[in-house]
């Protein structure tokens, strides 16, 4: 950089940070194949939205590919089994999150044949209908390998009723130490390329545009070269800048627009999907290959060989350390980047769907020092990517001021980690505000069930006066036609014989 | 929040600390710095070094009396670079009890009373400057030619302990007065500046071979270091920019409207605080905005503010009292001038889909 653009800021994005990105040798280090694993754990829920339902029996024998939970909701995915095997349990397993909860999962003890089900595949994907093509990405569970996990199938039928024009193609890959999405452009640039021109049938979309970060050479030429034959699959560029992979700034990047802050992305026109999933979609048309395994990327200091691994989605993040190796005990195990992957409790969890790395950090990688007072020097605002406050944040939330820091917008925050990775003073603002964001979700489900509650007594106070006025109607109809009753009565009688009685009242 | 520690991302950070910030501003200021002791000699070092010694002392019994350790906050190097900024803006051979009482002003009053560092609304070497200007206005006010310590009539190191701690002697041999003041005092007199300047110009402003503090004097160098705080990131543009341009837009109106009461654009630039306030002064993180629109309304301000008071208020010199008046202004500007947020406009509402579908 010149140095006007080093003192001005000109010609590159206004926000982010640039960290180092850690993700040679390992980028750069072939793709090695995990041995099939004796065991498998496939969590029932790996994605957004509903769990999936098992259904196979403890005992049953499975072949690879064959689906084991199904789709559960209108928002979720099935779960298919990665090798054959028989499932050896249905019942609960750490999950990957800090908490180290239990989670639901199916347990697949491997034959060691890997002997796959019968695929049926479609002669020509295009000449499906859009809706045909889409149920087949649903039936194969993908979802977003991006580390959204969002169904990919519903995304895409979401894209094709708000007539999406462009879908957009993360390869940013911003996150320090991880490659896998590099990995894909640069090794299957061609299935990638097919997957991409799969989903713009899906949703109808006019123009696919591919943005990769500029410290991925290898992969914008790879990808390029598979792209070209293709015009409306444009390969572009872009800065290399945290987090430049972030929806938001990867379509404000790429086409100018801006999703208004209640809008999906669907709503003005553009739809992202990362390169993994681009691929996994091909596999899933071309090949009837449901989405069973993925690449994952393990580095960090602790890692002897690091690199990126294929491995069976449901493998033991202890397996895919071993297969890489150890130099030490990892001062910290994430799953995800740095910037905003979780901590793993140990290394007993399984990878899922939505894992793209596993950093075995030693400790000279994550030493922090002890938090000082914020010096205001504005370093947080300038590289908030959403154009936040973060240190007023934080000051509102260290005074217990929830309403103060939602004004300022914290519900936009995305928890991109930006302002505390530049904080020279090592505030953990992110901490702070993801604190108050669970503090602000709890307000708000208590209030929603105070106001459900307050309407439940409204409702059935109103239902008992309603039914003590019925009461009180029906008593008293009842008491005039008994006189009405009495009086014909006494009409009649009085008709039969001349004698008079009182009337009644 | 307890024991969550450890689970807070991010898990990496820039590898960037209060002290490693502070003590790069420092070092921009060593070849001013030097250059101003090679100037002023040996009663410029004393003084340089009681005044930073003092303001550390300050902030030191301050941390200790609020039961924290004192050595850590010590070492984050802020109260060192207050000192020293207020080193810079005090008349070289000023005695010593100058520099004492206000390197202790400027940590205990101006800073740790607030509540330590980040807390207080004021720059704290700026207040301790005025605090001196008020109360001691005439050795404030005393300035001598440059006399390079390698010049014969320099005084040694023992000598110069004298200067500091006993005064000056033989005062009119090396009083001096700086441009600013000079021309100043010849307006009041009835003297225009196309004579007063042409007949006894204190120095020529270029080399900095002038009477003034050492931050004025070596004013070029201050700049320097400057750039090269922003090449590395520690500022940004918007205040020293703004400020300069605050000073030398209505100098050069005023300038062209009538050369003989107003002085250069050259001159504004290059005398007084202009340079060290426009870098080091109003940059201050704590006492300015945290914006850029909030940074350039700061700058033009302390700029503007510095030209009026230079111009036409009581003093020769404004920076000091300038950025003391915008720092007032601060909360304010930073309660009205916020970022726009991704996906808002102005004002806080979404943006209109439809609108940025539009675009492409
Ligand atoms: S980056 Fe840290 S020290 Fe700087 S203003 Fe933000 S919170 Fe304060
Ligand atoms: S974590 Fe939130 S406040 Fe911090 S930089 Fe990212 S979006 Fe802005």
């Amino acid at each position: 950089m010149g140095l006007m653009e080093t003192i001005f800021g000109w010609g590159g994005p206004r926000w982010g940070v640039h960290p180092d990105d850690h993700k040679r040798p390992a980028a750069d280090a072939p793709l090695r194949v995990l041995p099939l694993p004796a065991k498998l754990y496939l969590p029932l829920q790996q994605h957004v939205g509903g769990a999936a339902r098992p259904i196979v029996l403890v005992g049953q024998q499975v072949l690879k590919g064959q689906l084991i939970a199904e789709a559960q909701g209108r928002i979720s995915a099935p779960i298919h089994a990665p090798t054959s095997g028989t499932v050896a349990a249905i019942g609960e397993v750490t999950a990957p999150h800090p908490s180290g909860l239990p989670f639901n999962a199916i347990t697949i003890a491997s034959d060691g044949d890997d002997r796959a089900a019968d695929a049926e595949v479609a002669a020509d994907p295009f000449a499906l209908s859009p809706a045909a093509l889409t149920e087949l990405v649903a039936a194969a569970g993908v979802v977003g390998l991006g580390g959204a996990t969002f169904p990919s199938s519903v995304k895409l039928a979401l894209g094709k009723r708000c007539d999406v024009t462009t879908l957009i193609v993360n390869g940013g890959e911003c996150e320090p130490y991880l490659s896998c999405d590099d990995r894909i452009m640069r090794d299957h640039a061609a299935d990638v390329v097919d997957g991409v021109r799969l989903m713009m049938h899906c949703m109808g979309a006019r123009e696919a545009l591919v943005g990769i970060e500029t410290n991925k050479p290898e992969a914008i030429a790879a990808m390029q070269k598979a792209a070209a034959p293709f015009a409306e699959i444009k390969v572009r560029p872009v800065p290399s800048r945290y987090p430049m992979g972030s929806d938001r700034q990867l379509i404000q990047t790429l086409t100018g627009k801006e999703v208004p802050s209640d809008c999906r992305a669907a709503d003005v026109g553009v739809i992202v999907n990362n390169v993994n999933t681009a691929n996994a979609v091909h596999r899933a048309v071309r090949l009837g290959e449901p989405l069973i395994r993925r690449i994952v990327t393990v580095n960090g200091g602790a890692v002897w060989q690091p690199g990126n691994i294929l491995a069976p989605v449901g493998t033991l993040v202890s397996d895919l350390l071993a297969f890489a190796g150890l130099k030490s005990e990892p001062a910290r195990l994430l799953m995800g980047g740095p910037m905003m992957g979780a901590v793993l409790p140990h290394s007993l969890v399984p990878i899922v769907k939505g894992t793209a790395g596993i950093l075995a950090l030693s400790d000279e990688e994550i030493a922090t020092p002890a938090a000082s007072p914020c010096i205001r020097c504005g370093n947080c605002t300038r590289a908030c990517p959403i154009g936040l406050l973060p240190l007023e944040m934080a000051a509102n939330v260290r005074a217990d001021n929830l309403a103060g820091a939602a004004a300022l917008g914290l519900s936009d925050c995305i928890s991109c980690g930006c302002c505390a990775y530049i904080c020279p003073s090592h505030i953990p603002l992110v901490q702070y505000f993801t604190h108050a964001k669970g503090e602000l979700w709890a307000q708000e489900r208590t209030k929603l069930r105070l106001e459900a509650s307050k309407r439940l007594a409204a409702a059935r106070a109103e239902r008992q006066q309603r039914e003590a006025r019925e009461k009180a109607a029906a008593a008293a109809r009842r008491k005039a036609e008994r006189a009405a009753q009495k009086a014909a009565a006494a009409a009649a009688q009085s008709e039969a014989t001349p004698i008079p009685t009182e009337s009644t009242p | 929040m307890n024991g969550t520690l450890i689970t807070a991302a991010p898990h990496a950070l820039a590898a960037n600390s209060v002290s490693r910030i502070m003590l790069t501003v420092a070092a921009t200021l060593v070849p001013a710095t030097f250059y101003g002791f090679w100037l002023y000699g040996w009663p410029a070092i004393d003084l340089w070094c009681v005044t930073v010694a003092a303001a550390l002392l300050g902030e030191g019994v301050c941390v200790k009396l609020a039961g924290r350790r004192a050595v850590p906050e010590l070492l984050d190097g802020s109260a060192l670079l207050t000192g020293w900024l207020l080193a810079l803006s005090l008349p070289p051979w000023a005695p010593w009890w100058i520099g004492v009482m206000g390197g202790l002003f400027a940590t205990v009053l101006a800073k740790q009373v607030f509540g330590g560092l980040g807390q207080n609304l004021f720059n704290p070497a700026m207040v301790a400057r005025v605090f001196l200007l008020i109360s001691f206005p005439v050795q404030m006010t005393l300035w001598i030619a440059p006399l390079p310590i390698t010049a014969a009539a320099a005084p040694g190191f023992v000598a110069g302990l004298h200067v500091v701690l006993g005064g000056v002697p033989q005062l009119d041999a090396v009083s001096s007065a700086t441009v600013l003041g000079f021309a100043k005092t010849e307006l009041s007199r009835g003297i225009d500046l196309a004579h007063s300047l042409a007949a006894a110009a204190p120095g020529t402003s270029m080399s900095g071979a002038r009477a003034g503090s050492l931050g004025e004097t070596a004013s070029l160098l201050i700049a320097a270091g400057g750039i090269v705080m922003l090449l590395a990131g520690i500022i940004t543009w918007h205040i020293p920019v703004a400020m300069l341009a605050g000073i030398a837009i209505p100098a050069a109106i005023a300038h062209a409207a009538d050369p003989t009461r107003y002085l250069d654009v050259a001159t504004h630039l290059l005398s007084g605080g202009a340079m060290l306030g426009a870098f080091f002064i109003a940059t201050d993180y704590v006492t300015s905005p945290n914006t850029k629109v909030g940074q350039l309304a700061f700058g033009a301000g302390c700029g503007f503010l510095s030209y009026v008071i230079r111009t036409w208020g009581g003093y020769p010199e404004g920076v000091a009292f300038a950025v003391l008046l915008m720092n007032a202004l601060t909360p304010v500007i930073d309660r009205y001038v916020r970022p726009r947020i991704l996906g808002r406009d102005r004002r806080g509402a979404p943006l209109d889909p439809a609108i940025e579908r539009a675009k492409s």
